[in-house]
């Protein structure tokens, strides 16, 4: 009933809006169509100048509204983030610059130069001194754009530092798995064809290797501020991409080809929340690549910790080697429950 | 040359004499399977407006659930049934709406709607030929794409459902049945489809160039083309050479979708399967994807941008502000087109010297693109404007034009893009800068020709609410968008509530569906309006409404099949002579006068 009443408002209103079209017709023919048209030439006209003026509040509005809700105010969760910001702004500046000239002028010039009986359009098809000077201003702007943006572009995806913590993270359907290489500070080697998820090795490590038993799986990435992590970016099966809105950060993640990408944290979650106001703040993984059904609730954690909260923090994990192979455990007699919580997330997403 | 124009145009100008003397045309011959430029022209349109109706129905029913994500609509069950079980969509048939909205809109509303629309109806009316320089593969052109449509439309109806892995169907999520029920026989249907309607582009592209070049009627040098030919021109350029290579790309993917190749595929565990595949690239997909997928873009917006500059020319009563400049940063765009399809890329891992490359190549095109923005704007400036429906629309391009543009300048500067690649920011920029910019010159062509293809005037004032309502609507829709991408929210996503970071935006996300809605429920405006005035719309008593330089307007208000009944007319000068000598206007059919300034 509801349903059929909202369809017959919406039936009315285009009925409405026909008559008045129609009307709108009739009356020009009784008018003279020469009349009504320049009589829609100054509605039209003037609205041109409407739409500007609304258009400049709309846009101030906008900001007010929603620019506290950008990462703007926060600042940068990472030392490199920052300089992205400072680019983000100078770029927003300069186009900035160039919209609201070039909007005012079309509309301003919609409104002015409509036509009138007295006003004789100038003829004017072309002068090459304009043209020059409007390929040269774009030319040089872009160039200063284009050198501070490689710049950083070569900065961000150039080596990290020597001291770089490396992390390890893996895409799947829909979750992300997150590798510590351990004290030896090296991965154990790894191979998609010894993925054998119900034996609890769902990432394929080659636990022969002897450089895999102390490495550390988890399913949060917790990392300690102000050093400098390098993140190695795996997936299983199809693209994902690791987005680190937080940090200005983000990277695909693709099958066969593993891939990088570093950068400093410089504020503690603790931190971040007093930044931010928000005591629920976290820093999130969002998948940033299309991946299946799950792509929106691919959701990983960061948590940024001092030092010691980070020393701390691992020293409670375990290699994933001694849980799998409780008996090969030096520090343990009896076998630990089964830990499952790696598929966690995986489960959040569950036709 | 033009020996051989003139001979052509004769030639045909005796058959057609034969053909009104003795033949009447059946209904298939005139409507269905009809060679003529401009039937054909009036099949891709109204086939596009079939399209656009469907891919934005499909935008409003997905924005339902962006901006109503607790709330259920048990009319969708009754539409879309198990897809929208109790009235809530399901995630993979909300992506499955996703990448139908984009593969829709994308190809067979803007481009084929758009370009096969135009490039029919103008070229041979606007260089002055008879039709095609093969009305046959004409003819053909338009059924691939037919056909490329009911595979498509096909593909809604199989069980497993549409293709559901974006437009862009990257592998391997688009090569495994096993990553995505969308991934099935929906995905192997959009692929059947996405050849042939290639194979309809290529036809169409290699008729429009041919005409182009070889159909110009006595006195038309390439230089007294009006700026519609030259976009079309450049348009079926950029078609004929990078379509083959998104072919290629579709051929391979079926392949390693049924023929056990490893084109694609490589080190991969899906749903708990090692699979053999080993040694292919998935990005080497992107590559054959992006190639044609950034000219693409261009195919999309260059005929919007040739029509709203005859358009703005015509309606401010001057000539376009420097032709050959516009010509120039057409064919420079056209040549750069080609050389940025990496900064789709910028994030997959891609050698960073590389990106630095494609950074430069990419905001080169920003200096051609504000050329033609301040060409447009100085063509506004002093002159004496009409604001037609078609002229509104135009004005609207541009501004359009601006602001999406620039927000290429962000996108194309790699270190910026890593933060903003795949977020709202990129959702806006685009249906911005070749969205509804292009729909912009879609509708300013079709409300300024409309009197040329029907011999009747659309209704003004459902066109002026149409045009209004539909431009703030855009920004309305589009710009706060912007904004979620500087907070990083990224797209494609079902649902945010999940996200600490995103879900503040729940209050704008409604707000936007509020509107979306608005302005497809004004779209219904136009469609009405369109179909109405071709049966009930006021008639042209004026054979040049617009009081126009250009050829198309020196026929008969309804053109038979050969255009011109008599000799196809001699032109003495370009198509923008406008308040020349304080004319008016004088058509390019008029030769030069002794007294005439010297001008252009």
């Amino acid at each position: 009933m509801k349903d059929l009443f909202v369809v017959a408002i919406v039936v009315m209103f285009f009925l409405v809006v026909f008559q008045i079209a129609k009307a709108s017709e009739y009356v020009s023919i009784l008018k003279g169509e020469e009349k009504t048209r320049k009589q829609n030439n100054k509605i039209n006209g003037f609205l041109m100048l409407v739409f500007l003026v609304l258009g400049l509040i709309g846009a101030w509005w906008c900001n007010e509204l929603y620019y506290g809700k950008t990462l703007f105010p926060q600042g940068s969760g990472s030392v490199e983030g920052e300089e992205i910001d400072t680019m983000l702004l100078v770029t927003i500046a300069i186009c900035g610059v160039v919209f609201f000239i070039t909007q005012i002028l079309l509309f301003w010039f919609s409104y002015k130069y409509q036509e009138s009986d007295k006003r004789k359009p100038y003829f004017f098809p072309h002068n090459n001194k304009l043209e020059v000077i409007w390929t040269t201003i774009p030319a040089i702007t872009l160039t200063v754009l284009i050198v501070f943006g490689l710049k950083f572009w070569f900065k961000i995806t150039g080596d990290p530092p020597k001291d770089a913590l490396m992390v390890e993270i893996t895409g799947h359907q829909f979750g992300w798995d997150i590798r510590y290489s351990g004290k030896d500070g090296i991965f154990g080697k790894k191979n998609y064809k010894l993925y054998n998820k119900p034996a609890g090795n769902s990432l394929g490590v080659d636990f022969n290797d002897p450089e895999s038993h102390d490495d550390i799986r988890t399913t949060e990435m917790h990392l300690p501020v102000g050093r400098p992590v390098k993140l190695i970016i795996h997936s299983q099966d199809v693209i994902h991409d690791v987005g680190l809105p937080h940090f200005r950060m983000k990277m695909d993640a693709v099958p066969g080809i593993p891939t990088t990408l570093w950068f400093t944290p410089q504020y503690t979650t603790a931190q971040m929340k007093e930044r931010t106001g928000n005591p629920n703040f976290v820093y999130e993984i969002a998948c940033d690549q299309m991946c299946g059904k799950g792509h929106f609730s691919m959701r990983g954690v960061i948590v940024v910790e001092t030092e010691e909260e980070y020393n701390a923090w691992m020293a409670k994990q375990k290699p994933e080697y001694y849980a799998l192979f409780p008996d090969k455990d030096p520090s343990t007699a009896t076998p630990p429950a089964a830990d499952t919580t790696q598929t966690a997330i995986a489960q959040v997403v569950n036709p | 040359m033009s020996s051989v124009v003139s001979l052509h145009g004769t030639t045909t100008h005796h058959a057609h004499d034969d053909h009104h003397g003795h033949h009447h045309e059946s209904f298939i011959s005139k409507y269905v399977f009809s060679m003529d430029h401009k039937t054909i022209s009036k099949q891709f349109l109204i086939t596009g407006i079939f399209w656009a109706f469907v891919g934005g129905l499909f935008s409003v029913i997905f924005r339902l659930q962006l901006g109503y994500p607790d709330a259920t609509f048990p009319f969708l069950e009754d539409l879309l049934g198990h897809w929208a079980k109790g009235g809530k969509l399901s995630p993979d048939f909300y992506y499955a709406l996703v990448t139908m909205h984009g593969t829709i809109l994308v190809f067979f509303v803007l481009t084929a709607g758009l370009s096969g629309t135009f490039s029919n109806f103008l070229i041979p009316l606007q260089v002055g030929a008879r039709d095609m320089a093969s009305p046959l593969l004409n003819m053909l052109s338009y059924w691939f794409f037919f056909i490329a449509s009911i595979v498509l439309l096909s593909s809604l109806f199989v069980q497993t459902g549409p293709a559901s892995g974006g437009w862009t169907v990257y592998p391997p999520l688009s090569a495994l049945g096993d990553a995505s029920d969308g991934s099935k026989i929906g995905m192997d249907l959009w692929l059947i489809s996405m050849a042939l309607f290639i194979v309809s582009q290529l036809l169409a592209g290699l008729n429009y160039i041919t005409t182009i070049l070889n159909m110009r009627t006595k006195g038309m040098s390439m230089t007294r083309l009006p700026l519609t030919i030259w976009a079309l021109f450049f348009t079926a350029v950029l078609g004929v050479l990078s379509f083959p290579v998104l072919l290629s790309g579709a051929v391979l993917l079926l392949f390693d979708r049924n023929l056990g190749t490893s084109f694609f595929l490589s080190d991969i565990v899906v749903a708990g399967k090692v699979l053999p595949n080993e040694g292919g690239s998935a990005i080497l997909f992107q590559h054959l994807f992006w190639f044609l997928g950034h000219p693409e873009v261009y195919i999309i917006i260059l005929p919007a941008m040739g029509m709203a500059s005859e358009i703005i020319a015509v309606n401010s009563r001057k000539p376009i502000f420097g032709y050959m400049a516009m010509v120039g940063s057409m064919f420079a765009i056209t040549i750069l087109a080609f050389l940025v399809w990496a900064h789709h890329m910028f994030v997959t891992g891609l050698n960073p010297f590389l990106g630095a490359i494609f950074v430069l190549l990419t905001l080169l095109i920003a200096v051609p693109s504000a050329i033609k923005v301040f060409n447009w704007i100085t063509t506004i400036w002093r002159g004496n404007i009409r604001f037609t429906p078609a002229m509104i629309c135009s004005i609207g391009f541009v501004s359009l034009f601006i602001s999406g543009g620039l927000t290429g300048i962000f996108l194309g500067n790699a270190a910026l893009d890593i933060h903003l690649h795949d977020t709202y920011f990129v959702i806006a920029h685009f249906h911005i800068v070749m969205g509804v910019s292009a729909f912009f010159g879609m509708f300013a062509g079709i409300y300024h020709w409309f009197p040329k293809m029907y011999g009747r005037y659309m209704n003004n004032t459902l066109a002026y609410i149409h045009i209004w309502a539909t431009l703030i609507g855009a920004y309305l829709i589009f710009w706060p968008m912007h904004y979620t991408g500087f907070a990083g929210m990224p797209r494609r996503y079902f649902d945010y509530s999940g996200w600490e970071s995103f879900k503040m935006f729940t209050g704008l996300n409604e707000f936007i569906t509020i509107v979306a809605i608005i302005v497809f429920a004004v779209q219904m405006l136009f469609i009405f309006n369109f179909f109405y005035s071709i049966f009930k719309g006021r008639k042209v008593t004026d054979p040049n409404p617009w009081k126009a330089t250009s050829l198309e307007w020196t026929t008969p208000i309804n053109p038979g099949h050969g255009n011109w009944p008599g000799e196809i007319p001699e032109v003495h000068r370009w198509a923008y002579d406008y308040g020349k000598d304080g004319k008016d206007f004088i058509p390019q059919t008029t030769p030069v006068g002794a007294d005439e300034s010297k001008g252009h």
